[in-house]
């Protein structure tokens, strides 16, 4: 019997007045998960499109893909290298898989890096994914909605701004806040107004600072530190930074950080996919990319002999840190992003300058991205509203009819 | 000049009155409702601080603070110190403005005087307005720091509102669950933007 027999077969005691009523959203989760909805347009005053929340959803899951397999690797090739020059490993079960997948810590073999990523990665992924998981079909089925796919991107990506080092309950803690108060709160997906992801990151890191940021947390050995490539801007200067990496380094991604945001190369692969098939915003994107161009352009011209950070170009500024992650993959959230095209070029210079000043003038926060995109997302609906009333003056000035009062 | 600038841009974002001190919650979060009248207290509120913080500023260098009196001539008035008096003082000067611009919007832009309606003589006891004038004589301000502090966090609040009023407007058409609509939501709505808004949080200006 298949899989479309058994869901059939099972289906009418999900529906109303069936015995499992309740459960019909996790059923229906299932349902879509193997099979296209049977729900489809059928008049003419509609687009007819393949393309519906689902496909996208599930592309730019894909999307993140190589950012992900690349981050795995290279939290096993730092962890490794430290092991190889004389720190000890983490130990416990890791290093029983470790041992029995991958017989030791050598950082030249490719698969022996891959193997001690993903005991790091794997474990993070999951628990983002059953606990949030949880919430989600908690809520579903309480409040009588769906549970979308809109979850999968929301998991991945939160799980990939992480550091490997991360304990697992605070995983579960902040991936709860995202998606409870971030988005389940305000009626699920596209009803949100932040980045569920970044809101569980931001309160992860508000809270426990320790495990999240600093230098000691970013590479799995025990005892070691490394500074990521921001913070050792910030203390030491451009020229300490070039000296430890150089900038193909940092755009092919060995260096140390989350694990989704190392590679700059991997995540304008998913980029491109992503700007290909239209799913998001390129005015975005170029709006985060000029925001930050100007504003570190502008620094380096202004320059400062106190503060080395007003010194790195802009091309520096790419390449470390979390800004391709972010330009790419969190400003261009279709929900907690601006709707109107004008607004989106603004929103994303938003961030883009945002991001700089923060990296540049805050001491407090090395990072600037994950901050700037949620204070953009709080003027997402200004810009909207603003650009919404001036398209109805001026279609008003053409037709010389007053538009309706909807506000 | 850079020093303006710089206590602008502090009193702006890092201390922003509504997001980072939570003052002024009650019309913060009664008049948030519609972008337009938002806006419209937004800009009543920077108005009232630009001018109440500076008064008060010459209220407490020349009135109030102790040796204030100097000026009077009178023998013994070095030694008068009437800064017990702050409070009821500032309150006095800030109830008088705010009755003076309600009578200006009632006659002049009544749309404005009509959506505001009971929050406009509210503005006299609205805590981000006394706050304002509190942390000038906390912090000394002189004159001139404090016409641009009142300007900096009038602005900074009003910022603050018109963005939650944004925002408000798009929860229209959220699913919350009915034990959190209205002011509860709302509640949770502030929260948030104030994470968003520690980003400016340890900026030394």
């Amino acid at each position: 019997m298949g899989i479309q027999q058994t869901l059939q077969n099972i289906e009418p005691h999900f529906h109303k007045g069936g015995k499992y009523e309740k459960f019909y959203p996790l059923f229906e989760a299932v349902d879509t998960i193997f099979y296209s909805p049977p729900s489809v347009t059928k008049t003419t005053a509609h687009v007819r499109d393949g393309i519906d929340l689902k496909r996208i959803m599930i592309t730019v899951w894909l999307c993140t893909f190589p950012a992900m397999f690349f981050g795995m690797w290279n939290a096993g090739w730092q962890a490794n290298t430290a092991i190889d020059a004389g720190y000890a490993s983490m130990g416990g079960w890791r290093e029983a898989i470790m041992t029995t997948l991958a017989s030791g810590h050598d950082a030249s073999s490719l698969w022996a890096n891959f193997v001690l990523g993903a005991t790091y990665f794997l474990p993070i992924y999951l628990v983002t994914f059953v606990v949030g998981g949880f919430w989600e079909v908690l809520f579903a089925i309480k409040r009588g909605h769906e549970v979308n796919e809109g979850f999968f991107v929301t998991s991945v990506l939160f799980a990939l701004i992480l550091p490997a080092t991360i304990p697992l309950w605070q995983v579960a803690l902040g991936i709860t806040f995202g998606v409870v108060i971030g988005k389940e709160i305000f009626g699920g997906t596209g009803k949100n107004f932040l980045n569920p992801a970044l809101t569980g990151r931001a309160f992860l890191y508000f809270a426990y600072p320790a495990q999240i940021s600093g230098d000691a947390v970013w590479v799995a050995a025990d005892g070691y530190t490394g500074a990521t490539a921001l913070s050792l801007a910030f203390q030491d200067g451009m020229s300490a930074l070039t000296d430890t990496f150089s900038w193909w380094d940092a755009f092919l991604g060995f260096i140390p950080g989350s694990v989704g945001e190392v590679s700059t190369l991997a995540i304008f692969i998913g980029a491109a996919v992503l700007l290909w098939t239209r799913i998001a915003s390129w005015r975005i994107m170029l709006g985060v990319f000029l925001g930050m161009v100007a504003t570190s352009t502008l620094f380096n011209l202004i320059g400062s002999d106190s503060n080395a950070m007003f010194a790195m170009p802009w091309y520096w500024h790419l390449v470390i840190g979390g800004f391709a992650f972010g330009m790419v993959f969190m400003a261009t959230d279709p929900v907690s992003a601006s709707m109107t095209n004008q607004g989106r070029l603004i929103f994303g210079a938003l961030i883009g300058v945002m991001t700089v000043l923060i990296r540049v003038v805050n001491p407090a926060f090395p990072e600037g991205i994950m901050l700037a995109i949620l204070f953009a997302n709080l003027f997402a609906p200004l810009i909207d509203h603003f650009f919404v009333q001036a398209n109805i003056k001026r279609r008003v000035k053409r037709t010389g009819v007053p538009a309706e009062e909807t506000a | 000049m850079e020093h303006y600038l710089s206590l602008f841009v502090a009193s702006v974002f890092v201390e922003n009155m509504a997001l980072a001190f939570f003052l002024g919650m009650c019309t913060f979060l009664a008049v948030s409702k519609k972008v337009s009248s938002a806006i419209g207290l937004g800009i009543a509120v920077i108005v009232v601080l630009t001018v109440t913080v500076p008064v008060n500023n010459l209220v407490f260098t020349y009135l109030l603070q102790e040796g204030a009196l100097t000026w009077t001539g009178i023998s013994g008035a070095e030694n008068i110190d009437l800064s017990f008096l702050g409070l009821l003082s500032y309150i006095g000067v800030i109830a008088a403005l705010v009755q003076i611009m309600e009578m200006f919007l009632d006659k002049y832009v009544p749309s404005l005087y009509n959506a505001l309606g009971v929050f406009l003589p509210l503005i006299t006891v609205n805590c981000a307005i006394l706050g304002g004038v509190l942390f000038m004589v906390e912090r000394s301000y002189n004159f001139g720091e404090a016409v641009v502090y009142g300007f900096g966090a009038g602005t900074g609040w009003a910022l603050a509102i018109a963005a939650l009023a944004g925002i408000r407007e798009r929860l229209k058409y959220s699913d919350v669950p009915s034990g959190l609509q209205g002011l509860g939501i709302t509640f949770i709505t502030v929260g948030l933007m104030s994470l968003g808004f520690m980003s400016f949080s340890g900026i030394q200006l």
